[in-house]
């Protein structure tokens, strides 16, 4: 990128919120189902049906503005935003307009290396989601799927305070561990359970006023999002570079190619009509309301970071990745509490188990370790019992069967080669067999050294601790 | 057996046996039959089931406390969802649309043993004053075929007025319960919004539509009223209050004299609402002028709200789910406009496009939130009444019933027929319409407009001006209808 430009960028999340029910009707929210069975005469807008507000929607939404510090507000009130489409089945959708429920917050999201931003968060408002258009299964026409019509939405719109792609997917990947971690969404991307809009423009550095903006809709992973972003801010840098302007227009990336791709122009804005729903009355929030929605919360990520920097001493970007899913965070915790030391369980976590975990595609969810049996093992290593490499061994072994730990170690004989005469006489014999590479570390080539820990290593078929086996050797060779 | 029978009439014979549930049923769908050619006032009859219904009454009869109204006939509107039985609206977009499911007016009103003669004629989607819009004919006035009878429950009015129904259900949004009724000589209750569920009864102008009773008497439209009313879980505007009661005892109240809206009115008509003032002086109540201010905004103010509502509660009629769907399209927003075009009238499209635009960006200010303030002020103008008196008696309509096409040419003289029910229901007040006289052989109504739920006090007022005279018991005499 041209270090002349920079680039500003906004972004709006779309949040679907794990209510069992519709936002305005009974039919229960369900992924898969065949479709139009999860779609009753208020999702399929029959006449004279008539919306009610799902209050556990509410409390998902109130808890999300409490977790960003922000306003909730007294009143909210419900709008029509007017405009046909098929999969609109009321010809409108029941959105907020004017008076969100979650009003200006705030939310700290942190850079691969290490620093911390805050990001302000304009609103959140609560919506209504649209049916799908099927246009693969029909020759010459669309099917029309409900399914998905009036489930309900958080809609969360950030002020654009991201200053490069990387910490727009940052802020992305933040909204979502918070709202996986207020479990108000399971944050299935894949699903469509949250969807990323971004707003993004390029301004020559030191400009106070915002260039012309694009939008790219509806991204739906981290990875994707940076990668949208980089190619667009780099296609408006081009742009103003030749002399042009930039088109205030709809984007769409096209993950296969690697590009932005225009959808629509905005130049004529669409009119959407919006005005108070009259079938829904304003919503008054009461402060016992908020007060029970608040007691309800777990302690946010936020509060947990810290308290994980000061309570084991981890550093910043270790407690960032700790505290990015509830799961692994009380994963954590559990097995601290059962006496394994906290940078070890953290380094465990973050290395071995995240290695396993994706390479069966699994989620911190579903680690097939219990937290008791990686904290016996981590102990194991703290008392020497086992090397790292044992541990890998062993952790092989918990990952994929039942048993305890100390079992593995002595039905494997997986115990560390500790005693000093066994190591030594095993050393001796590798120092006999191999003259010539002591005579060139006699004559400084002491590079050969690791070679010869790794014959003492085979030897020892793993059990022997191999800085030991260092130490031992260079004792042994006066050097 | 006679047609113009009350409800505590039919009731008693009921339990005396005097007839069966069956022979009453019989007896209504005859004079349907006999006169409905001639009136229009059913779209839809339902013999089928209403004797299925009817029977299921008389079984019920049989037993020990069978619901108040059990057996007695009963018409719907042609808006009130009925599962299994057409519910058009009198729009050709919904002219074969079979709602799955019963509204809650028509659930609660069976469930209170009423048996349903099947569905009244209407102006399409609740949109006029005259039912000259339907898309299934016009409705003929009892009391003169020549004319209308009102609307847009015009239906559901000339139904009850010609004996062909002796309870109907009806619905108002400025004015379509009490105009009818004026027109065609009967009582009709547009309750306080909120008091009688909207669940299923098709919108037309969600923050002012509210379903209400018509009968021949005040009485009637009160245990027509306790089937209908009572907070409703699936329609959030239902009020969560207790259910009508009448004062106890015989209450003199403070009736309003609003003195200046008769300044502009026919001379023969307010004479009319003259004399009952004198007769509600008779019976001990006492009249004290009221000026209610803001008036004279409230129509236009109505119908840009009305039809701001209407333009987005109508976009659901696409042709895609349900309704008419045009046979041969180009592309969708082709199929969108060809369905809608060939959908609907003339005045549901005028209203789409004057709310559209209204609700449009750089008017909306202007019309759309110019109008809300006007509401408020004609509301708060009427809270302030309130505080000196417990009613307000006022005129519901300009004139008498008039003859068709007489207001086509100009939409706006149609719109000024209500001038005088559109306030109240901007305020969202209960008035009970009931007739007070007749000019040139035309029935004349006059309102009684109560505070917020306070159904029971006009109620009372209505009962006791009835108990004391006549003419809610003038029908029509309908040789010509029989001969037509």
């Amino acid at each position: 990128m041209s270090r002349h430009w920079e680039p500003v960028v906004g972004i709006e999340v779309h949040v679907q919120l794990a209510t069992r029910s519709k936002i305005f009707s009974s039919t229960s929210v369900e992924f898969g189902a065949e479709p139009n069975v999860r779609a009753n005469l208020i999702d399929l807008a029959m006449p004279g049906a008539l919306p009610v507000l799902n209050e556990e929607a509410v409390t998902m939404a109130v808890k999300f503005g409490l977790a960003i510090d922000a306003e909730i507000a007294e009143k909210c009130v419900f709008d029509r935003k007017n405009y046909f489409y098929p999969d609109l089945p009321k010809g409108y959708q029941i959105s907020q307009f004017e008076l969100p429920i979650v009003g200006r917050g705030q939310l700290s999201i942190f850079l691969e290396d290490g620093s911390v931003r805050q990001i302000g968060i304009t609103r959140a408002h609560l919506e209504e989601d649209a049916g799908k258009s099927v246009h693969d299964r029909f020759s010459e026409s669309t099917g029309i799927d409900l399914n998905r019509a009036g489930t309900p939405l958080l809609e969360i719109v950030t002020e654009p305070d991201m200053r490069s792609a990387a910490e727009a997917a940052a802020c992305f990947r933040q909204i979502h561990s918070l709202v996986r971690w207020l479990e108000i969404c399971d944050g299935n991307l894949a699903e469509g359970s949250m969807r990323c809009d971004a707003n993004v423009s390029v301004r020559p550095v030191g400009d106070e006023s915002f260039g012309e903006r694009t939008e790219i809709k509806n991204i739906n992973s981290f990875r994707f999002v940076e990668r949208a972003l980089n190619y667009e801010i780099e296609r408006q840098i081009d742009v103003l570079e030749a002399g042009g302007e930039v088109v205030r227009e709809t984007r769409q990336y096209d993950a296969t190619r690697d590009m932005t791709l225009s959808m629509r122009s905005k130049e004529l804005s669409d009119d959407y009509r919006y005005f108070p729903d009259p079938d829904l009355l304003p919503l008054r929030l009461s402060s016992e309301f908020v007060a029970r929605a608040r007691s309800t919360m777990p302690e946010l990520p936020q509060q947990k970071l810290e308290r994980f920097i000061s309570d084991y001493s981890l550093a910043q970007p270790v407690a960032v990745r700790l505290t990015r899913d509830p799961s692994i965070a009380s994963y954590f915790e559990s097995t601290v509490a059962l006496g394994a030391d906290p940078q070890l369980s953290a380094n465990w976590l973050l290395g071995e188990v995240a290695a396993a975990l994706k390479r069966e595609e699994k989620d911190y969810a579903d680690i097939p370790v219990s937290s008791a049996q990686l904290a016996d093992l981590i102990k194991r290593l703290q008392d020497k019992t086992l090397s790292s490499t044992l541990a890998k061994v062993v952790f092989e072994h918990i990952w994929t069967s039942d048993g305890s730990v100390d079992e593995i170690i002595e039905r494997q004989g997986l115990r560390q080669l500790n005693d000093t005469d066994e190591l030594r006489t095993l050393v001796q014999r590798i120092i006999t067999d191999h003259p010539d590479q002591i005579e060139q570390i006699q004559s400084g080539a002491t590079k050969v050294m690791g070679y010869l820990v790794g014959q003492v290593m085979k030897a020892s078929q793993g059990k022997a601790d191999p800085r030991q086996v260092s130490d031992l050797l260079k004792r042994m060779l006066n050097i | 057996m006679k047609p113009f029978i009350g409800v505590q009439e039919l009731r008693n014979d009921l339990r005396a046996k005097k007839y069966s549930a069956v022979e009453l049923a019989h007896f209504y769908l005859n004079r349907i039959s006999e006169l409905n050619g001639s009136i229009n006032g059913f779209i839809t009859v339902d013999s089928e089931r209403c004797l299925e219904r009817a029977a299921l009454a008389d079984r019920q009869l049989a037993h020990s406390n069978p619901h108040p109204l059990c057996g007695i006939p009963i018409a719907h509107k042609d808006l009130f969802c009925t599962k299994g039985v057409r519910t058009t609206c009198a729009s050709n977009m919904l002219g074969s649309f079979i709602a799955p499911y019963d509204a809650t007016v028509v659930k609660q009103t069976a469930e209170a043993g009423t048996v349903s003669l099947g569905k009244t004629n209407m102006d399409e989607f609740a949109m006029g004053s005259s039912n000259e819009t339907s898309w299934f004919g016009v409705v003929r006035n009892p009391w003169n075929l020549n004319c209308v009878p009102g609307g847009s429950s015009g239906g559901t009015a000339a139904s009850v007025s010609s004996g062909m129904t002796p309870l109907a259900t009806g619905s108002d949004t400025g004015g379509s319960i009490r105009q009818p009724a004026s027109l065609c000589g009967i009582t009709g209750l547009k309750p306080t919004y909120g008091r009688v569920s909207r669940f299923g009864m098709i919108a037309f102008a969600s923050s002012l539509d509210q379903g209400g009773p018509l009968a021949h008497s005040a009485t009637d439209v009160y245990e027509l009223l306790a089937a209908m009313e009572g907070h409703d879980p699936m329609d959030s505007t239902s009020a969560d209050v207790e259910n009508t009661t009448l004062p106890a005892g015989d209450r003199s109240f403070v009736i309003g004299y609003p003195e200046s809206l008769f300044d502009d009115l026919d001379s023969d008509i307010a004479g009319c609402i003259e004399r009952a003032r004198l007769q509600f002086e008779a019976l001990g109540h006492k009249i004290e002028v009221v000026e209610l201010p803001h008036i004279d905004a409230a129509v236009a103010a109505y119908y840009v709200i009305s039809s701001a509502e209407a333009s987005t509660n109508l976009a659901r009629y696409d042709g895609v789910r349900y309704g008419h769907r045009t046979e041969v399209s180009e592309d969708l927003l082709d199929m969108y406009c060809q369905s809608r075009t060939e959908g609907f009238g003339l005045e549901v499209k005028r209203r789409i496009l004057t709310g559209t635009y209204s609700l449009s960006v750089g008017y909306f200010d202007a019309y759309y939130l110019k109008a809300q303030k006007i509401r408020r002020l004609v509301r708060d103008g009427f809270l302030t009444a309130f505080e000196n008196v417990d009613m307000i008696l006022a005129p519901v309509t300009p004139t008498t019933a008039f003859e068709f096409n007489s207001m086509k040419a100009d939409p706006v003289e149609m719109y000024k027929q209500d001038l005088y029910t559109i306030p109240v229901s901007l305020a969202g007040l209960p008035a009970l319409s009931l007739p007070c006289g007749f000019v040139n052989d035309l029935p004349v109504g006059m309102q009684l407009i109560g505070r917020h739920f306070a159904e029971g006090e006009v109620l009372a007022g209505g009962m006791a001006f009835q108990d004391r005279t006549d003419w809610h018991e003038h029908h029509p005499t309908l040789e010509s209808a029989s001969a037509l």
